[in-house]
């Protein structure tokens, strides 16, 4: 007997109604998330470069932690783990959420402390002599310059997220794999299908990724 | 006559390096005082104290009647003493996501709170006064150095300031560009600005300053008037740092 593959084009263009259901859940999960991340990331990267010990150990500690372990552990961790200290459910978007924000914080907390401490030690000294608070220095001086340095490893990781939310599946949550889980169980047709999820993931991340490169292009116009 | 900068027995060290050695130093108001020496010397190291971007570790420093203390002191002191010294740096420091107008506008508005409506009449009037006055709304990376220079003196200039500092002012420069820059300060020499230069321009130190001050390894060791210390230097390392500069 031959073997023969073909790609079902009827069963990938079936498939996508309901495997497009889970494209509002990864959108929600990786920007929701991401939109926390980005805080945390200049809350925590601003400490970890603070002069006092005391607010930069524990920035520290937070980042290695979440640097160094799997976002997979880290999600299964808050859905099956924090209930039992809780006492309570937590729903998986929910939870989905946290663990993206909690990762991509630590990763943006390293993009900000790289963005800020690139800047010129002779900004701030201008900034000083000129009469300005560090405050001051800071927000209208190096924050407007760090930032736009940020924008290429912040678009990575915005990237890197939205890829991190397939790995969800495992808390039930509907995003793009799971929903494509479960039309295979019915179907069959996991090559397809799998076929349509990529092509879907690419199509946020391309738009993603265009995007920021009219951003970045906006941003050196003026400098 | 005011004494504006005070220094008595200013010491300060990197580490264990010792750069400056018991520096006395006064400077008078409308004085021009221009400091000298090798690298490495702490010309640069001395007038960054007397605006606190650089901390020292014992002595006494007065700036415009206020007390700087040693090892970064008070804050308060501090604040208020920059905000009537002025500083040009080497790199000219200007900020590259501002344009030249706000670059100049962002400290009077911000420190002095100043309207924007006369923080840039204040910027087209020194832009003006510094030869640039149809660049405003360039960034600083379109601009040649000498201008960027320029640039940098106006926008100290803004905060009206009771003393101007120049770190090296010309040393980044093309030659080219070299004597626009100096010209700018011989005009604010002339209009009375009290100034501390450090400077290998033996040209302009000899034509412009009220004071030469020669610094050997963190010691002051001549003071004069320009002619008096560049035809006639007392100690024998004066002698040998002019003869080095003055020979070509």
């Amino acid at each position: 007997m031959e073997f023969q593959f073909q790609f079902d084009w009827q069963a990938a263009i079936h498939a996508i109604p309901f495997l497009a259901k889970g494209i509002p859940y990864t959108l929600m999960i990786s920007f929701g998330g991401l939109a926390i991340g980005f805080v945390l990331g200049i809350l925590f990267g601003l400490l970890s470069i603070n002069k006092s010990w005391f607010l930069r150990w524990p920035a520290i500690a937070y980042i290695e932690i979440f640097r160094g372990t799997p976002i997979l552990v880290q999600v299964l961790f808050i859905f099956y783990g924090l209930p039992d200290l809780i006492g309570g459910p937590i729903d998986p978007l929910t939870a989905g959420i946290a663990a993206i924000a909690l990762n991509s914080g630590a990763y943006i907390s390293e993009v900000v402390r790289g963005g800020v401490q690139s800047i010129d030690k002779g900004q701030t000294e201008a900034g000083l002599s000129l009469g300005l608070s560090r405050t001051q220095t800071f927000w209208s001086i190096i924050w407007p310059q760090a930032f736009r340095r940020m924008i290429p490893p912040l678009g990575n990781q915005g990237i890197v997220s939205i890829k991190d939310t397939s790995l969800f599946s495992v808390i039930g949550v509907g995003e793009l794999v799971r929903q494509g889980q479960v039309y295979i169980a019915n179907t069959f047709t996991a090559f397809e299908v799998y076929f349509v999820v990529a092509l879907m993931y690419l199509a946020i991340t391309l738009t993603l990724s265009l995007l920021l490169r009219l951003l970045e292009r906006r941003g050196v116009a003026s400098v | 006559m005011t004494q504006i900068v005070k220094m008595k027995g200013m010491n300060k060290y990197f580490g264990k390096l010792h750069v400056l050695k018991d520096i006395d130093l006064t400077v008078e108001q409308g004085e021009v005082v221009v400091i000298i020496g090798a690298s490495g010397s702490g010309k640069s190291t001395l007038i960054r104290c007397v605006n606190g971007l650089e901390e020292y570790e014992s002595g006494v420093l007065e700036v415009d009647n206020q007390k700087l203390a040693p090892k970064g002191g008070n804050q308060q002191a501090l604040s208020e003493i920059r905000k009537e010294v002025g500083m040009v740096f080497q790199q000219f420091n200007l900020f590259p996501h501002l344009t030249v107008r706000k670059n100049i506008m962002l400290a009077p508005m911000k420190v002095k709170k100043a309207s924007q409506v006369v923080a840039n009449a204040t910027a087209e009037r020194l832009l003006d006064r510094v030869g640039i006055g149809n660049q405003a709304d360039k960034y600083p990376s379109q601009l040649s150095g000498g201008q960027q220079q320029r640039v940098a003196i106006a926008r100290a200039l803004a905060m009206e300031p009771r003393l101007m500092l120049f770190d090296e002012p010309t040393s980044a420069l093309d030659p080219e560009m070299i004597g626009e820059v100096l010209d700018v300060m011989r005009e604010l020499a002339k209009e009375g600005m009290t100034m501390m230069v450090v400077t290998h321009e033996m040209g302009f130190a000899r034509e412009v300053a009220d004071r030469v001050i020669y610094i050997h390894e963190g010691q002051i060791v001549e003071e004069g008037r320009p002619d008096d210390v560049f035809d006639n230097p007392q100690n024998e390392r004066t002698q040998a740092f002019l003869s080095r500069v003055l020979a070509h």
